[in-house]
């Protein structure tokens, strides 16, 4: 049995202009210690997604309108805010994009990591100040326990999202939702980012859920991949699997639009022409429809479900771009 | 190397910004060294790309070859005339030879200019083309650079990001210069739409003999659209040499870190990586450490590294770097 399972996720957002249908009918799994990559590019509703199973949507303008979020037994979407509370920062941690603006800068380091151990963990003052400094020194920043009383912004980047991570681990975590951790970061930076997440993983065995925008980072990182659209999913497969054999006519638009630092010569790039669509006005065919080079007439009336076109590979498209021709 | 084949040349070029500190009477108590000595050509119609992390220089490089800041030392030679020297009328006529895009398609753009003033208005500046001849020359910009010529009165908040960028390259080519200095201009853009301008912003450079100088901090996009490519650290240029040398002898320990911190996007590749992992974090650029700016994270420094400043040379075939030890 999956360590989490979220089923047809619906989540909207009530504004002046009609509603945002960000999230549309996703359904997502995580065993235990896997790591679940999502991919997609800015309001395709993968940070939508996440934060609906911690219940983090403002709301309003946001709504849950719809689906499950099976945890531990449960139905996160069900239980009361207490109960969420509960869940939250301790069997499922998160790590957001921004470090900077994600901790807060009046409270020192150290008060921020041990807020979450004396709140689930019922630890005081003592236990938790020396946990917290054993947590720093986890996640690699010399002089742990003289650090612990520096405020946020006498830490760099790279050191502030290794505090985030450091306060996200101190309960233990089932699962580390990481959203985007290291956008913001240098390519050196990410690179210990990642290496520390993937010891961390193997140490700890914890599942993690790891949102970006950047098919570089989660090929090295994840076991499957789900590719996102418009608040769709529109290709899940293991992570060779998705990029030797992509199947979906977008996750190929966007596998031609990278360039790759270790490509032969310059080719010209296969960009996706036009841009994603409104999500208050979706067509209703397949959203990708009108970018989409491989286009049939079906596409722009019916949409294409999830459909199993190998072991542990699915795509939401009418059409086979390995034949070019309807299934 | 020869001569005529040289656009742009930058020579031991310093943009050291002050720090003061006092209210009434500001004292200077010490310097930014933002760019600390670099030199380099830019030849004619090719790309070169500049890389590095955020906070090297390299935005500050841009700005000021194109004289958008005084440089604190240095020439910047630009066909033979050194621009720092360049002021009033002479300086405002060669500024219509070399334009600039920005990173920010947000920042860049006038919110409250239509798109036809914010592409005509360099025409007016320079006194190019008045009324319905700069408004058809604005549409036929327009077109160029893919968007839609009935667009003209449409405001800058109308449009995508990728779109904006467009509208950054339209004023950017209104007055036809030979040189164009593109600032991170794919940053701030999702990967779908940075394929497309990558794509236009390659397909003008045929079309109109461009030269580019392409600051980026990603390495595979400024490997993909650069002939040469020179990486930064700290305020110096460390290494630089042609695209595809760099990828495949990188002779700076820095470069090297560099090439093997960017992601693949294919996970059987990913496996086989190893990776050099730098500690800590890039020193402040008000106290750049003795010697080697690179020396206080470099895993082949020697004590040479931390009292003595290698000399930027070149080792063979134009390849230049900055380092003692002898890494081939």
């Amino acid at each position: 049995m999956p360590l989490l399972e979220v089923k047809s996720l619906k989540t909207q957002f009530f504004t002046r202009d009609g509603v945002v249908k960000a999230v549309d009918d996703v359904s997502l799994y995580v065993n235990e210690g896997e790591t679940l990559g999502i991919v997609g590019e800015s309001g395709c509703g993968k940070s939508v997604t996440v934060l609906s199973v911690m219940r983090l949507i403002p709301q309003p303008p946001g709504k849950i309108v719809g689906g499950e979020v099976m945890f531990d037994g449960r139905d996160l979407l069900k239980v009361s805010d207490d109960e969420i509370r509960k869940v939250r920062g301790n069997k499922i941690a998160m790590i957001f994009q921004d470090p900077m603006t994600s901790l807060n800068p009046v409270l020192t380091i150290g008060r921020q990591i041990r807020e979450g151990l004396e709140l689930h963990m019922g630890m005081n003052n003592q236990e938790s100040r020396k946990r917290s400094a054993e947590l720093l020194a986890m996640v690699g920043i010399p002089e742990a326990e003289e650090r612990l009383d520096d405020y946020p912004h006498q830490f760099s980047g790279g050191m502030r999202q290794r505090a985030m991570i450091a306060m996200a681990l101190g309960c233990d975590p089932q699962i580390l939702i990481a959203d985007e951790p290291t956008t913001a970061l240098d390519v050196t930076i990410q690179a210990q980012i990642v290496e520390l997440v993937k010891r961390l993983r193997d140490e700890l065995r914890m599942a993690i859920i790891w949102i970006t925008h950047d098919l570089g980072v989660i090929a090295g990182l994840a076991d499957r991949v789900m590719v996102m659209y418009a608040g769709h999913v529109v290709e899940e497969s293991t992570v060779k699997e998705l990029y030797a054999n992509p199947r979906h006519p977008y996750t190929l638009g966007l596998l031609g639009s990278l360039p790759r630092l270790d490509e032969a010569r310059a080719e010209r790039l296969t960009s996706i022409e036009g841009l994603p669509p409104d999500l208050i006005d979706l067509p209703p065919g397949c959203a990708f429809e009108l970018r989409c080079a491989h286009a049939i007439g079906k596409c722009q009336q019916e949409r294409p479900e999830l459909e199993s076109v190998g072991p542990k590979h699915r795509i939401a498209c009418w059409v086979d771009v390995t034949e070019g021709v309807v299934p | 190397m020869t001569h005529d084949g040289v656009l742009l040349q930058v020579r031991d070029l310093k943009m050291h910004f002050p720090i003061a500190q006092g209210i009434l009477i500001q004292r200077k108590v010490g310097a930014i060294r933002a760019v600390d000595g670099v030199s380099f050509d830019v030849l004619r119609g090719e790309t070169l790309g500049l890389v590095g992390e955020s906070g090297c220089g390299k935005s500050t490089i841009a700005r000021s070859v194109l004289q958008l800041y005084r440089p604190t030392a240095g020439q910047v030679l630009f066909d033979g005339e050194d621009l720092i020297q360049l002021k009033g009328e002479r300086m405002r006529r060669m500024r219509r030879r070399m334009q600039m895009i920005f990173q920010d398609p947000y920042a860049s753009l006038n919110p409250r200019m239509t798109v036809g003033d914010i592409i005509g208005e360099p025409l007016l500046v320079h006194n190019i083309l008045k009324g319905k001849a700069r408004r058809e020359r604005v549409q036929e910009l327009l077109h160029v650079v893919g968007l839609n010529p009935y667009f003209v009165n449409r405001y800058p908040h109308e449009f995508s990001g990728g779109q904006r960028q467009r509208i950054g390259v339209a004023r950017a080519l209104s007055v036809q210069p030979e040189f164009i200095v593109c600032d991170e201009p794919i940053s701030a853009l999702d990967v779908s739409i940075q394929a497309q301008i990558i794509n236009l912003l390659e397909e003008l450079q045929a079309k109109f003999g461009l030269t580019y100088l392409f600051i980026a901090h990603d390495l595979s996009v400024v490997r993909h659209i650069s002939d040469r490519i020179a990486v930064m650290y700290l305020g110096k240029i460390v290494e630089l040499t042609g695209r595809q040398e760099l990828y495949h002898r990188p002779l700076h320990p820095y470069t090297q870190a560099l090439l093997s911190a960017v992601p693949i996007p294919d996970p059987v590749v990913e496996e086989q990586r190893r990776r050099i992992i730098l500690e800590g974090d890039v020193p402040s650029p008000a106290h750049p450490p003795e010697g080697c700016h690179f020396s206080t994270r470099c895993r082949l420094v020697m004590d040479r590294c931390r009292q003595q400043e290698p000399e930027f040379r070149d080792v063979g075939g134009g390849h230049w770097v900055a380092c003692f030890a002898d890494n081939k």
